[in-house]
């Protein structure tokens, strides 16, 4: 890791570029995104009261589909997450493949069960907003068929992760893999929508077409960025915790556990049982 | 039909995966502080024991 | 199985060290060996025909309905079949050494994954097409139907082999690759179900075909130039 940035012979590298490179240093990132994460969680906090006050409150029902267009402000946000995440996860994964960095290498596989919940959830809810709009709770239209195969690829990515047994290299592969499957998202997601249109041309789209009113733009654009800040702040915390684990027996771990456990001598193993 | 128990248990599922998502990594940081502790208790243990 | 392999190059006359040559006596090589445990060769054969045959014995065997669905149904089983016969692909190079030695060999890996995957095409997917008729019999599939049929199976089955070869590089290092295997590569054989199955209804309902099979014509080139890249990289990861 090339650490030599500000060599006096060297031109003065910018602040960018030397913050991008400190952020590859396992214990300057670690510290970073502590600080960072509690920010994170609190704007998600704020954008979502707020996005789900608009929607669910003060906003309207629709004139077609009634009070079941709420459910618009967490399927959709959520679908459109399950989408850039798998993006910056394959990004990630590039990154790691031609360059080696670990940190993406941790950053991507810790955006892989997060983009699997987010597919997770906008099934689940297009599923139920598919049963008081078209009567039935799961139908092969577009999206939902789109993101079920969305969830495979998810699952994929994490299974081979989880195969193999040493990390570095179960990273690689997973990255691989998820770089292949974003080379197929494309194909995948059209291919799946020409053939809904092909085999069910009376299908309905949930958003009714073409505009959308601005009461019902709003909340939703809010919880497409508030959905973003959990993102950020749930990858940071499980970045770190996969460092902790990886860099488990390395010195600058050390100083990060609070040394609060007082040495009482050889009984100490025993009472440690109960944990 | 009443839409309310579908919007209800649409925001439902969604906040139960996304907690979950969210305190998994809390989770798995208190095993490896865990961990690390002991790691570091056993390390002593053993400078103890040499000197 | 890892029986010794010597023999099969002691008659190669390719030599120089050119890509073509390699490329074709491993391609020998290869072919050597399967046919040297012919009755493995026909295991796929004989899951296709048992999957095919189990759909009239689940849902009935009424004519109507087995022509509805046989696109599909083909299609289906011969995607099955492919994914059973990836995982020995690369297997039995992987165990007993021969795969590192092609990694650390000066050829290029790349030559070495598509010549493997064109056997796999040659033993596996070949015997799909030539069957293929057969399946249209049973499955009550239209006469006029049959031509589109073959066509579509002869393009896309080596776009099956060349995609799924990425996933065998993925998992051979696994002990229980094969069966990550078809989770990993099913949802990218999805447009090419989707694809295939498209031409072949349009016949039975007299509308244009041939843009489904320009569009497989383009998967198949694309696959061919893309995937043993990616297969190369996967091998390169899995025996580090």
């Amino acid at each position: 890791m090339n650490t030599n940035v500000n060599h006096p012979s060297k031109p003065r590298k910018s602040a960018l570029v030397l913050f991008i490179h400190k952020l590859g240093s396992p214990p300057w990132f670690y510290a970073f995104s502590g600080k960072l994460i509690p920010w994170l969680w609190l704007l998600f906090g704020i954008m979502t009261a707020w996005g789900l006050y608009l929607g669910l409150v003060k906003g309207p029902a629709d004139y077609l589909q009634g009070e079941s267009v709420r459910i618009m402000y967490i399927h959709v946000p959520s679908a459109w997450m399950s989408w850039m995440i798998y993006a910056v996860m394959a990004g990630l994964g590039f990154i790691t493949l031609v360059w080696r960095i670990r940190i993406t290498e941790i950053l991507a596989m810790s955006s892989a069960p997060i983009g699997a919940a987010f597919t997770l959830v906008a099934l689940a809810s297009g599923s139920l907003w598919g049963r008081p709009t078209w009567g039935t709770y799961w139908v092969w239209d577009a999206r939902l068929t789109s993101e079920l195969v969305l969830l495979f690829l998810y699952l994929g990515v994490m299974g081979l992760y989880n195969a193999i047994d040493e990390p570095r290299k179960a990273a690689r592969a997973a990255c691989l893999l998820a770089l292949v499957g974003v080379v197929n998202l494309p194909i995948i997601h059209f291919s799946v929508k020409w053939w809904n249109t092909l085999h069910q041309p009376n299908s309905i789209s949930f958003t009714g077409g073409s505009s959308i009113d601005a009461s019902m733009l709003w909340p939703l654009l809010i919880m497409a960025i508030a959905v973003k800040f959990y993102y950020a702040a749930n990858l940071l915390s499980r970045a770190r915790v996969k460092l902790l684990e990886q860099d488990l027996r390395k010195a600058w771990v050390r100083n990060v556990v609070p040394r609060d456990l007082p040495r009482v001598g050889p009984d100490v193993v025993h009472r440690d049982r109960g944990n | 039909m009443s839409h309310l128990p579908f919007i209800w248990a649409a925001y439902s599922v969604g906040t139960i995966v996304l907690l979950w998502c969210a305190l998994a990594p809390l989770v798995r940081k208190r095993v490896a502080l865990r961990d690390i502790r002991r790691l570091i208790q056993l390390e002593e243990r053993h400078l103890d024991s040499d000197s | 199985m890892s029986a010794p392999n010597q023999g099969a190059d002691r008659g190669a006359d390719y030599r120089g060290g050119s890509l073509s040559g390699a490329f074709l006596a491993l391609v020998r090589r290869d072919l050597l060996l399967a046919f040297r445990r012919r009755t493995e060769l026909l295991f796929p054969v004989i899951f296709l025909l048992v999957v095919i045959s189990l759909f009239p014995l689940g849902i009935g065997p009424g004519p109507q309905l087995l022509a509805r669905i046989a696109p599909g149904v083909i299609w289906i089983a011969a995607l099955l079949a492919t994914v059973i016969s990836l995982d020995a692909l690369f297997r039995s190079d992987f165990e007993d050494g021969t795969l590192e030695q092609f990694v650390i060999s000066g050829h290029p890996l790349t030559l070495i994954a598509l010549a493997k995957i064109a056997t796999h095409w040659l033993v596996a997917g070949l015997p799909i097409v030539l069957l293929s008729p057969l399946l249209a019999l049973w499955m009550n599939l239209p006469a006029e139907s049959l031509g589109v049929m073959v066509l579509t199976l002869l393009l896309g089955t080596p776009i099956l082999s060349l995609i799924g070869s990425i996933g065998v590089g993925l998992t051979i290092s696994l002990k229980r690759g094969g069966q990550l295997l078809s989770l990993l590569v099913f949802p990218l054989y999805v447009p090419i179900l989707i694809i295939a199955t498209a031409a072949v209804m349009a016949t039975s309902d007299n509308l244009p075909y041939t843009q489904f099979l320009g569009l497989l014509a383009a998967g198949l080139i694309t696959s061919v130039t893309l995937a043993p890249f990616a297969t190369a990289a996967a091998l390169k990861i899995s025996l580090s």
